[in-house]
């Protein structure tokens, strides 16, 4: 892999390699600009935002707007800042990203090793449900959450998030499965390992890189959900949708440096899944393509 | 009744019949090669033996008990598979002890058959290593220790030796012997290859298009094939197959073909129960090695016949030399010793041993049995 990745396809000339560089630098300004101007404006009193230029940096520091929008802005009618909804968003994206991460490996180590009659329709379908489009299932979600009596819960929520889930993490399940030898899971069956502890023994071992994939995706999906969590988050709102109605209150002024400050707040676990794990994400994705 | 009993056994998958009424016995301590070209069944029926596969009719018993409804693990037995199935994550020992951990063997019973194996396949100094730093050759080794670990009543093959390069391949392939030799083991052995088959065996399976055609041992299979399949299979070059006419002189059946200019030749059979055939078109076997140089033949032979006719091609291999002719309007080869001169388009005396030559029915293609 590490071979793989030194490789270049064409050898460049010290003059294009500078120019490279500096094109890419400019981009990566570029796309950095909007954190830089959310960064300085969330430390800095609303006056100097208001008064003054967004791009400068603070005349005085301070992290009164990240106290404020943790824990004191007010969020709708409450002033309870965004910590609690930061909360129903973790026990939310927790619960949902696993359940959906081992259902799916479940399915992709069945539906490629303990195949049967009809399992590729299984797996069309499973396939056809990542293609709905969130707002086609709104209704009947809502109806069966009701029967269940789950709606407006967090365990409603994750449900949802689950079964939206299942079908992406089948697919990359599945696909990764597909190319682990058959003639291993059969020597283990000869071993005599049974259904879960082939899964556990030998094939959970090697389903990282596909595992991490399966997370970041669930959880950076999950997380930034709003239209669930709007519909269905009832008195448990996640932290997307109490950011919005942080920002969209019509009462008061408009402070600007809490927006900023809990916009950030709101996008940090997912920045820091991708930092986490993100180098395993591109050699997973690659996983099956290049035989290593 | 045998060690391992297969009863009138067929696979189907759905209504494709794969398999149609297979029957072998196994004695204990044999080491029985299934041969047969590509798509023929040999996995099939191994799998059934493992219990990979279901068995579509018929019993499969191993040491009296049938096994049909025998889950893979409950029926003591072992597989060596072609790709070696090591699983990537564990280490050599990990991989060889993982069947006895399963069958909840204590941790130090495990070490003890663990070492025990690793030292008699001598890759004990791998056994911390994983399967990926190590070569083809450990990797079939690991295999083996991890089928023999288990102690089973029967151990099966498929194909192990197809993924090794050449040489290593006849090393291996002694190596297995050896094992065998030593260890008396009970042996079930697939390969495509015709001479592992006669090289390992004590008896060989020969199979077609899911049928067995012919079992018996390698010098029976050899000597006597019962049909122009097994005959053509087994050997390398083929035995030479050519149409000829039976004709019976002074009491005794001769073969009656024709040379490179078309002119009649008569060659005695050994078989006397041909005279039955006089005057009917059969087709006559004769391996490379049965045509030789007069003084390359067997001195043991009772009925060797002079044959002049012209040699077309000839191919020296550094241990033989190939010599290709026409017999019957067929290509011949005959197998000569490396100094026999030979040059192609040459007149050349040639000797048949005719002791060896065999008849087959050119309706049903089964050998005429003597
Ligand atoms: N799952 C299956 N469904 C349908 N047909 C199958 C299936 N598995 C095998 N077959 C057929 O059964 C026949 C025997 O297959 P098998 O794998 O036993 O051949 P083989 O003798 O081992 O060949 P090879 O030397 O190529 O390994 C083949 O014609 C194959 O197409
Ligand atoms: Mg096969």
């Amino acid at each position: 892999m590490a071979a793989v990745a030194q490789d270049t396809a064409v050898s460049t000339g010290r003059v294009t390699r500078v120019f490279i560089y500096l094109v890419l630098l400019l981009f990566a300004l570029f796309y950095l600009l909007p954190l830089y101007v959310m960064g300085i404006n969330s430390v800095k009193p609303l006056s100097e935002i208001t008064g003054g230029n967004m791009m400068a940096l603070p005349q005085v520091w301070t992290l009164a707007p990240w106290a404020s929008a943790w824990s004191t802005a007010q969020i709708g009618v409450e002033p309870t800042g965004l910590k609690p909804y930061f909360l129903n968003s973790i026990l939310m994206v927790v619960p949902a990203v696993a359940i959906s991460s081992i259902v799916g490996a479940l399915n992709g180590y069945i539906l490629t090793k303990w195949r049967f009659r009809g399992d590729t329709w299984v797996f069309g379908l499973m396939l056809f449900s990542c293609f709905i489009p969130f707002q086609i299932v709104l209704i009947p979600m809502a109806v069966v959450l009701g029967k269940l009596g789950l709606a407006g819960s967090v365990p409603g929520l994750i449900l949802v998030h689950v079964v939206y889930g299942i079908g992406f993490t089948t697919l990359y399940f599945r696909n990764y499965y597909a190319a682990f030898p058959t003639e291993l899971i059969r020597a283990a069956q000869i071993d005599g390992a049974g259904f879960f502890r082939i899964f556990w023994r030998i094939l959970l071992p090697v389903s990282g890189p596909i595992a991490v994939v399966s997370v970041i995706w669930q959880f950076t999906n999950i997380w930034n959900d709003f239209l669930f969590g709007a519909s269905f988050g009832g008195t448990s709102q996640p932290m997307t949708v109490a950011l919005n109605n942080l920002v969209q209150s019509s009462t008061g002024v408009k402070e600007y440096n809490v927006h900023f400050a809990g916009a950030i707040l709101a996008a940090l676990p997912t920045l820091f899944v991708y930092i986490v794990a993100g180098r395993y994400f591109v050699r997973g994705l690659m996983a099956g393509s290049v035989k290593g | 009744m045998g060690f391992l009993d297969i009863r009138n056994v067929t696979k189907s998958y759905g209504n494709v019949e794969v398999l149609h009424h297979v029957d072998i016995t196994v004695e204990e301590s044999e080491f029985l090669v299934l041969v047969g070209p590509s798509g023929c069944g040999k996995s099939t029926l191994l799998n059934m033996i493992a219990g990979l596969e279901a068995i579509s009719s018929g019993e499969i018993a191993i040491k009296g008990r049938v096994v049909n409804n025998v889950h893979a693990s409950k029926r003591n037995i072992a597989m060596v598979f072609q790709s070696y199935a090591l699983y990537p994550n564990m280490t050599v020992g990990q991989n060889m002890t993982f069947g006895l951990e399963m069958h909840g063997v204590p941790k130090p019973e495990r070490e003890r058959a663990l070492a025990d194996v690793a030292k008699l396949l001598q890759i004990d100094h791998l056994v911390d290593r994983k399967p990926g730093q190590l070569s083809g050759g450990q990797r079939q080794r690991v295999a083996m220790g991890r089928a023999l670990v288990r102690n089973p009543d029967v151990f099966l093959f498929d194909e192990p030796l197809s993924n090794l390069d050449a040489k290593l391949r006849v090393d291996m392939r002694t190596e297995i012997k050896k094992l065998h030799q030593k260890l008396r083991t009970t042996i079930v052995y697939v390969t495509h290859d015709q001479i592992e088959a006669m090289t390992l065996s004590t008896r060989i399976a020969v199979m077609n298009k899911g049928y067995v055609q012919q079992l018996g041992t390698p010098k029976e299979i050899y000597d006597t094939p019962a049909n122009i399949f097994v005959a053509t299979f087994m050997g390398s070059p083929a035995m030479n197959i050519l149409p000829a006419r039976v004709v019976v002189e002074g009491g005794r059946p001769h073969a009656r073909i024709a040379d490179a200019e078309g002119v009649a030749r008569l060659l005695p059979f050994s078989q006397a129960n041909l005279a039955g055939w006089e005057g009917r078109e059969i087709l006559l076997g004769i391996r490379p090695e049965a045509i030789t140089d007069p003084e390359g033949a067997d001195r043991k032979s009772a009925n060797i016949v002079p044959l002049t006719n012209r040699v077309s091609v000839t191919e020296p291999a550094g241990s033989d030399t190939y010599v290709t002719m026409t017999l019957s309007g067929k290509d011949v080869i005959a197998r000569m010793r490396a100094d026999a001169s030979v040059e192609p388009g040459q007149v050349f005396d040639f000797a048949v041993n005719m002791e060896k030559a065999v008849a087959f029915d050119p309706q049903t293609e089964e050998r005429i049995k003597a």
